[in-house]
């Protein structure tokens, strides 16, 4: 007790008197070195001889006050701080080396807190909803997570192993708060009466729906506000609760708020309104509680407490075995999984984080590229202070003190490096999080940083540090002091810049699998862009328009749409007019069906024939998109809903269906209702989703009067300026009906959404390979020039003995552009390998691409021109004169 | 001058401790007191000695203060605390365990010879 507190107070001591402590010490010495003089003195010496003597007697005076100061409590900070004033002004006496060092290490720790940031948004930090640890998302075997209604009923209702179930499904609709009022383009979540109670939120206005407010279909007219929803519309107006409004020009009334943080279940897609979808039909024009074969909805739930995982999965596949006996051919192969992942459990969520796994790897390796480059760099650095450092151990300081100082002069860099990567990152992230990649949508990607990027930035900055700060470590500790002093220059040498030029080489290599990988990305991006789309999006604007929301049955909305086309194309500059239902080729959503051979009798999904995707199209629609038909005809108004049904399929279906798109016209093939269908045009390829595997997708064209469809999107072609073609588009609408909502955007824009997810993909991959290059150029920039710095003696006499222009740039630089080619080619190889990887993520990623390889070796030998021009331009300058002013 | 020995590790401690405990001393002092209580057997380097002294104020078993020598100069004198003096008991115990130890075992003589 006694120890701690004479700790405390000499700490205490060293902080509020630090001047005073310091004066004690030396006067404390003093009266040491005076008190032996005056002995020696006695002895007969003079006083002045006696004062020198007791001097040399005491020994290294500033040796033992240095470890008398840190024998004093309070001394290791101390030292700290000496340590860190010491290092401060030895960076300040190299600023070109430091800002290098800082740069480097800011890129490198900025790309990984970007990167953790988008990880820790979408992988690791939870939605903030009660007990999530405990909340599990359903998913098929097939890694879709949908349910369809009368399952999800069932599961519910059987499982004991969840504290309920819970089902929702992200929609859009249009919210009037009035009669006459405009309505506002909303996402809904329509979700099962007990959403609330099973995710376990409390409503922040008013109150909730439950499982006991439905009563079967269209019972429950409710409609609870997400809280950023009603603040925006309602202007956080506390009267709203009991107010009617018109969903889809449906009324139902608002019975509450949710809490501010609550935005649904699906991460990236934040909800505005929430419904139950017992009102689906009312909501949405279309009924499919009764539908067990169709899946549309996420079912989620809170595991018990008494449950194990395996237990929980056991109990919903027991459900699923026997729900597949009774209805064998809607729940063919029902095999259920369990998910924590807020992204929904398909292939959506595999595609997100294989692509951040991805680009966390590369990210990696900056950092490990940038921490051997500065490695390099502080070797370099200490092979030139070994004078310095022979000469302090030789006089007696302490290796350990060395090792110290040099570890503190890397971890500051470290420090002051991650605090500019991570301001310049933070700066790039809230760009990010408040960009909304799609115009229709309220997406959004949750990724604005929060304590844990900070402490992981913190972490990354002080390791690679550590790192970067031990690699002259070794050669520190080898430094045999005599030689040194001696002779001026550590005589190991050879060895040292072999191990500089590994760290250079390895630090190549990483750039050039980093340039490798982001130029196939963004090839196979730009590829992709100019790949055949099948549609021609130049010059057409899409019309989205719903006419339930206009109140129009699904036997009136064939007549209005005929009315739609007929005004569009008589506005002047209009070339055609198509309509596609329901969604337009490369939209973020399509619809797919199975299609099965004319023969089949067992309309199982696994005995389908194919998936194909499926778009109802008008008459003019082919026209109107610019997609080519190779054979037989285009659809007529009379292909209606009493002629023989008919189809247009793509080559790609046709080859696949009947052998050869030759043979397909005139053939039939069947529905899952076992209707027959015959194939009469012939349309080229194209793409149609934003998928990756649709590189090879079928796709059947039905006609909009024998497959009806009340959700549609106009294709309205001309070359007219958009914007005023849109403001005539919306005019005509309005004489045709005034309660006609539409959304008008041009196709090249739409697609943009769509694209979303390869674009940002392959702009990571380019920024990451941008910065590999960045990162590459400081390191051979640094090693180049220090080399020189080494050799430029040597290079004065090559120079007065008449050496050519060539020659000194060889000898200056050969060994650096040596160590440039074997890494880069090292590193080419590597990348060519890392992008199959990459195949999974960007569009037709191909590294066996000619212009890839030429590109990545390009690139690289004009970083390695860029870092070496200065250097060069140096040696060059080396005159004789050289020799007499080194030294 | 009778020849003298290096100082083991650590013990340098314990021999302040006991030219302390004899009466408060100023750091020059306490060089003396231990050559002399040695006989001058010992050598200690002069400026060794004050990271000592700093180590065993901090840990509590010495205390110091500002006083005049006799050759009326400042010093700073060191005493032992309460702390100081239970662990010099320790320290002389153990010691001197070590020492009879050591001495035995290095007298032993081989049993044939």
């Amino acid at each position: 007790m006694s120890r701690l507190v004479a700790y405390l107070r000499s700490l205490a001591a060293r902080f509020l008197h630090r001047e005073e402590t310091e004066d004690d010490l030396a006067a404390e010495l003093e009266s040491h070195i005076q008190h032996r003089a005056d002995d020696l003195a006695r002895s007969g010496l003079d006083r002045a001889a006696a004062e020198r003597r007791a001097r040399i007697e005491f020994g290294g005076r500033a040796r033992f006050t240095d470890e008398a100061r840190d024998a004093i409590a309070g001394g290791i900070l101390e030292t700290l701080i000496r340590d860190v004033r010491f290092s401060v002004r030895r960076l300040r006496e190299a600023p070109s080396f430091t800002i290098a060092a800082i740069v480097t290490l800011a890129v490198a720790i900025g790309a990984n807190a970007v990167v953790f940031s988008a990880v820790n948004g979408l992988m690791l930090r939870p939605m903030n909803l009660p007990h999530e640890e405990s909340l599990y998302t359903l998913e098929r075997a097939d890694r879709a997570a949908t349910e369809s209604y009368p399952n999800y009923v069932d599961l519910r209702d059987r499982t004991r192993a969840f504290d309920g179930l819970a089902a929702y499904n992200p929609n859009q609709g249009w919210l009037a708060v009035g009669r006459g009022a405009d309505a506002i383009r909303s996402w809904l979540f329509e979700v099962s009466g007990n959403y609330f109670d099973v995710i376990g939120v409390q409503p922040y206005l008013g109150r909730f729906f439950h499982a006991s407010d439905e009563h079967g279909a269209n019972s429950a007219p409710y409609v609870v506000l997400s809280y950023a929803y009603w603040q925006a519309h309602f202007q956080g107006d506390r009267t709203v609760v009991g107010r009617t409004v018109l969903l889809n020009r449906h009324p139902l009334s608002i019975i509450g708020v949710a809490p501010p943080g609550f935005r649904g279940t699906f991460l990236v897609l934040p909800a505005d309104l929430f419904v139950p979808l017992v009102d689906q039909e009312e909501i949405d024009g279309t009924n499919l509680l009764n539908d067990r074969g169709n899946r549309w909805l996420t079912v989620l739930g809170h595991r018990k407490g008494t449950v194990t995982e395996a237990q929980a999965l056991a109990d919903l596949n027991a459900i699923a075995a026997s729900l597949e006996k009774v209805h064998p051919k809607e729940d063919e192969n029902l095999q259920l999984l369990l998910t924590r992942s807020s992204l929904g459990g398909d292939d959506f969520k595999d595609a997100v984080h294989g692509f951040l796994v991805a680009v966390m790897i590369l990210a990696g390796l900056i950092l490990l590229a940038a921490c051997a480059n500065l490695g390099s760099l502080f070797a370099a650095r200490a092979a030139d202070r070994s004078r310095e450092i022979a000469l302090r151990l030789a006089l007696g300081a302490g290796s350990g003190r060395i090792m110290r100082q040099l570890f503190t002069e890397a971890v500051l860099i470290a420090l002051v490096g991650g605090a500019v990567g991570l301001w310049a990152s933070v700066l790039v992230l809230r760009w990010l999080a408040a960009w909304r990649p799609f115009t229709q949508y309220p997406a959004q990607l949750p990724i604005d940083p929060d304590a844990r990027v900070y402490a992981v930035a913190l972490l990354l900055s002080v390791a690679s540090g550590l790192i970067f700060g031990a690699v002259p470590v070794r050669q520190v500790m080898r430094t045999d002091p005599y030689p040194v002093v001696k002779s001026g220059s550590p005589s190991s040498g050879r060895r040292r810049m072999s191990i500089r030029e590994l760290l250079l080489g390895i630090q190549i290599a990483i750039c050039a699998v980093l340039v490798t990988s982001s130029i196939v990305a963004v090839r196979g991006l730009s590829r992709s862009l100019r790949a055949n789309l099948g549609v021609d999006p130049r010059n057409v604007l899409l019309v989205d328009t719903d006419l339930r929301m206009a109140g129009y049955s699904a036997e009136k909305a064939p007549a209005m749409q005929q009315r739609m086309i007929d005004a569009m194309t008589a506005v002047p500059g209009v070339t055609s007019v198509g309509l596609v239902g329901r969604f337009p080729p490369m939209h973020i959503g399509w619809e797919e069906t199975n299609v099965f051979a004319d023969d089949a009798v067992d309309f199982r999904a696994s005995k389908a024939a194919a998936l194909a995707i499926a778009y109802n199209v008008s008459t003019e629609y082919f026209h109107a998109a610019g997609t080519t038909l190779l054979a037989g005809r285009a659809f007529t108004v009379h292909d209606d809903s009493t002629a023989p049904r008919v189809a247009i399929i793509n080559e790609l279906f046709a080859r696949k269906l009947y052998g050869s798109p030759s043979a397909a016209i005139g053939r039939l093939f069947k529905m899952r209702d076992g209707k027959s269908v015959q194939v009469v045009g012939l349309v080229e390829d194209g793409k149609y989703t934003a998928m990756l595997a649709d590189a090879k997708a079928f796709a059947v064209f039905f006609p909009i009067l024998q497959v009806p469809s009340s959700e549609t999107w106009m294709v309205v072609r001309s070359p007219a300026d958009p914007r005023q073609l849109s403001a005539v588009i919306r005019g005509k609408l309005r004489e045709l009906d005034p309660g006609l909502p539409s959304f008008i955007e041009t196709w090249t824009k739409e697609m943009g959404g769509a694209l979303f997810a390869p674009r940002i993909a392959a702009v990571a991959l380019g920024v990451l390979g941008l910065m590999g290059a960045i990162v590459a150029i400081t390191g051979i920039f640094g090693a180049a020039a220090y080399s020189l710095s080494k050799r430029l003696k040597e290079l004065g006499i090559r120079t007065a003995l008449g050496a050519q222009r060539l020659d000194v740039i060889e000898a200056a630089l050969g060994r650096a552009f040596r160590v440039l080619a074997i890494g880069s080619l090292v590193g080419l190889v590597l990348g060519v390998l890392a992008s199959r990887v990459l195949a999974a993520i960007v569009y037709q990623a191909t590294p066996r691409d000619p212009l890839v390889v030429g590109g990545a070796v390009v690139t690289m030998f004009v970083v390695g021109l860029v870092a070496t021009w200065i250097p060069a331009r140096r040696a060059l300058s080396v005159g004789p004169l050289i020799l007499l002013r080194e030294e | 001058m009778a020849e003298q020995a290096q100082l083991l590790r650590g013990t340098l401690d314990l021999l302040i401790l006991k030219a302390v405990a004899l009466g408060p001393l100023h750091g020059y002092g306490i060089l003396l007191r231990i050559a002399q209580i040695s006989r001058g057997g010992l050598l200690v380097e002069q400026g060794a000695l004050y990271p000592a002294l700093f180590r065993l104020v901090r840990q509590g078993l010495l205390k110091a203060r500002w006083g005049t020598s006799d050759n009326n100069r400042k010093a700073k004198y060191y005493e032992l605390t309460a702390l100081g003096s239970r662990r010099l008991q320790e320290e002389t115990d153990s010691w001197k365990r070590l020492a009879a130890a050591m001495g035995f075992a290095l007298a032993a003589q081989p049993e044939h010879s």
